[in-house]
């Protein structure tokens, strides 16, 4: 009984920590197909792909994409370079100068991004005005001034990465291929970097998603080329829109398919040594069996089922049309705001009706009618002239209203009135 | 045998801070030879290959390959190949890749190395082996395979660093012979590393013996053996019983020793050493266990031991007869077992003969740890 009790706890534990962990994520990417303008998934309004189409259409996002790729492309470059040539040299150095150098090749990891990224850019605005250079050179350029200054600590990331895999390299190869002829170049190119390649390849990918997931320093050097994380928290500033959902699905999406990817490769290599030690069992069992990628590989089967999700995505996506469901939505809405117009029109009479009954009780002299818009404390908002416009206009209009405050669209008249 | 090229030591001095890893090494290594540097572990002699091969540039001194002087030339500039403890095959590469990889070096093209690289497969008796990897073959086929890397880059002097240790007994007995063969068949000059006795006796031309960095001897497996120059030489190549004492006459070629032990006894000197015993030297006499025959009782002499017997034992093809020797150490006499019937001499005193050119002098020094 002690130990059930334990066991359902355990379970409780982990439902909440997977809820904890991984529930934002499904929220978000959930919103992306709500057809609401306001990423929420209650009330659920209609199905919809059109967030992603915006998404597709947003100039400032796509070239925020193509500056992360581009910045993540050349940080992976010098990052992996830096951080191999940090790892060598690790293992070359003195003794006992060993600690000394590991703790400052190590220290980029330890000082805040913030600080990483003002002193790259003060650093090379110097280095530029020591050359005579203009604020057009390369060395101001933003591309250029966020590969460095990422590169900072990425590079001590790689070299973590590759100091471990060196560590379990046998400088006797090299001497070997030196003795057979080799020159160090040769040694270097043929024997070290093949052996370094499976870490070389960790380091690059660690480094470009720490590229592209950077914000902190890129803030400080991007200049011209703002990135993706730049280009989303200046629209964060100004409401988000469930656009943004979108891509925060399709990031989900991809990295679940890499992930996936990498284990199926894995499982398949695992398998495929087992394969070759069971090979004599094998042969004699003559059994009708999965095919041979799929036989005990539980990722593949999942990266299938996942290929065939997206596949049936955008197939539908192709095919299907929200229209007549969000028209039904914007009816709704229409006849909602007119009940609510009404409503306010028959308080609105009513107030006047008694002002005009206070007034005539008064007898005073005669006063201009006060104006209904100043009535209340919203200011245009609750104006019949304004709801009627904002019924009357797109409900999910692609631009928010300007002017509203830094509130996004939570004070949208429509929004209101869709929240009963 | 065709005249291989050569190697020469010239007053080799290798030093690591202030530790003294090879000591005035003067070495003439003929070409063709298969050279083989015996000691215990520790002793300087990888360094020397390493100086040979050009990874370490010595202290002081020449290392002469074919009468050239090596300085300043790196290993890859050097006609040399070595073949590592172990093996430093290339684990990414094939087979064939890895044997041929001095070709691939030099330009040469894949189909010219997958020919070549089977015409060595075929010599090391690997034959559709090229497409595995190392990590798929046995310990004595990465063994060959190495060989094969090294001999594909066409070298003048192979050198060897221990490259059986990592084997088995078994694997160990057959890859000397295989060897031994390869060396005959291509004919360059092989310097072999080793600190098993029975693998430099067995392959080798000449033995240099090494002790804590000096080269104590120089000669071939038979003049080690049986005259070694040194007390480390006698004890460290071949089973051999010691008897410490004085030098109390010179006779000519023989001297007689006054044991602690075992009375006055007579011995050869060894021919390194003539000339240079005097009398009250203090001396170190060896004799082999197969030296001695179990003599008539009673019998007394300058070539007669008699010691108390602590324990025997039965090997097969001989008797082992341990007794109480000197300093603690047993003396051990093995009688070959002819079918002769033996008796059990244990707690008996015994009575040993041995015949004085069996039995050598040396002055006395370190000897080697069991």
């Amino acid at each position: 009984m002690n130990s059930s009790f334990l066991r359902i706890s355990i379970w409780v534990y982990l439902a909440i920590f997977f809820a904890y962990l991984l529930g934002p994520l499904v929220i978000m990417s959930l919103t992306a197909f709500n057809s609401s303008s306001f990423p929420r998934i209650s009330p659920w309004e209609c199905l919809t792909f059109q967030w992603f189409t915006e998404l597709f259409h947003d100039q400032r996002i796509l070239n925020g994409i193509k500056n992360s790729l581009i910045i993540g492309a050349g940080t992976v470059v010098l990052s992996v370079a830096m951080g191999l040539a940090g790892a060598l040299m690790l293992t070359q150095i003195w003794p006992k100068l060993r600690a000394t150098y590991y703790t400052i090749i190590i220290a980029p990891i330890l000082i805040p991004g913030v600080v990483l990224g003002i002193s790259t850019l003060v650093f090379w605005d110097r280095i530029n005005r020591m050359l005579g250079l203009g604020a057009d050179s390369v060395l101001s350029n933003g591309v250029f001034l966020t590969v460095i200054g990422q590169s900072t600590f990425i590079a001590s990331y790689c070299m973590l990465v590759l100091v471990a895999r060196l560590q379990r390299y046998d400088t006797a190869l090299t001497e070997a291929a030196l003795d057979l002829g080799a020159t160090h170049a040769q040694a270097f190119r043929k024997i070290l970097l093949p052996f370094m390649r499976p870490a070389i390849a960790s380091a690059a990918v660690l480094a470009f998603l720490a590229s592209f997931e950077n914000y902190n320093t890129t803030t400080f050097t991007f200049g011209e080329y703002p990135t993706l994380t730049i280009e989303l928290a200046q629209k964060v500033r100004y409401g988000i829109t469930p656009a943004i959902s979108a891509l925060a699905f399709i990031i989900v999406a991809l990295t679940v398919f890499f992930a996936l990817l990498n284990e199926a490769k894995l499982r398949r290599q695992e398998l495929v040594a087992a394969a070759r030690r069971n090979a004599m069992v094998q042969d004699l069992g003559g059994k009708i069996r999965l095919p041979s990628f799929f036989a005990g590989n539980m990722a593949a089967v999942l990266l299938v089922v996942f290929a065939v999700a997206t596949i049936t995505m955008v197939g539908t996506a192709a095919v299907y049309s929200p229209d007549q469901c969000i028209a039904n939505v914007k009816e709704q809405k229409r006849l909602e705001a007119e009940r609510r117009i009404q409503e306010l029109r028959k308080q609105r009479e009513e107030q006047r009706k008694q002002r005009e009954a206070q007034e005539a009780e008064q007898g005073g002299a005669a006063q201009s009618a006060p104006k209904p818009s100043n009535n209340s404390g919203f200011g245009g908002v609750f104006a019949p002239g304004a709801l009627g416009g904002g019924a009357d206009a797109e409900p999910e209009a692609e631009e928010p209203p300007k002017g509203n405050g830094g509130f996004g669209n939570v004070f949208d008249p429509n929004s209101l009135s869709g929240d009963q | 045998m065709s005249a291989g090229i050569g190697v020469d030591l010239e007053s080799l001095w290798i030093r690591f801070g202030d530790f003294v890893a090879v000591r005035d090494a003067n070495v003439h290594i003929e070409g063709g030879d298969f050279f083989s540097f015996l000691g215990p572990s520790g002793c300087g002699k990888t360094t020397i290959l390493r100086a040979v091969s050009g990874f370490l540039e010595p202290s002081e001194g020449n290392v002469l390959i074919g009468g050239k002087n090596m300085k300043g030339i790196g290993p890859n500039k050097r006609p040399t190949a070595l073949i590592f403890q172990n093996l430093a095959l290339f684990p990414l590469m094939k087979v064939w890749e890895n044997i041929t990889f001095s070709m691939e070096i030099k330009g040469a093209s894949a189909a010219e190395r997958r020919r070549r690289a089977d015409e060595l497969l075929d010599m090391i008796a690997l034959p559709d082996q090229g497409d595995k990897l190392p990590s798929e073959l046995s310990g004595g086929q990465r063994q060959r395979v190495a060989i094969a890397r090294a001999l594909c880059a066409e070298p003048d002097v192979l050198l060897l660093d221990e490259p059986l240790s990592a084997l088995d007994l078994k694997l160990r007995q057959h890859m000397r012979t295989e060897l031994r063969e390869i060396q005959q068949r291509v004919g360059i000059t092989f310097i072999y590393i080793t600190h098993d006795q029975g693998e430099a006796l067995t392959m080798s031309d000449s033995i240099a013996v090494m002790r804590a960095g000096v080269i104590d001897q120089i000669a071939d497996g038979k003049t080690i053996y049986n005259d070694p120059a040194t007390a480390f030489a006698a004890s460290f190549v071949g089973e051999n019983n010691v008897f410490r004492g004085k030098v109390k006459r010179v006779m000519g070629d023989e001297a007689l020793i006054a044991t602690n032990r075992s009375g006055d006894l007579v011995a050869r000197i060894s021919t390194a050493n003539r000339g240079k015993l005097a009398e009250g030297d203090d001396a170190m006499m060896f004799i082999r266990p197969e030296a001695f025959a179990i003599a008539p009782e009673g019998a007394t002499g300058d070539h007669f031991v008699t010691a108390r017997v602590t324990h025997e034992e039965f090997e097969g093809n001989a008797f082992n007869i341990f007794t109480e020797g000197d300093g603690g150490k047993e003396i051990k006499v093995s009688i070959p077992n002819l079918g002769q019937s033996f008796k059990d001499h244990t707690g008996q005193n015994i009575t040993l003969e041995y015949d004085a050119r069996n039995a050598v002098v040396v002055p006395a020094g370190e000897l080697a740890a069991e």
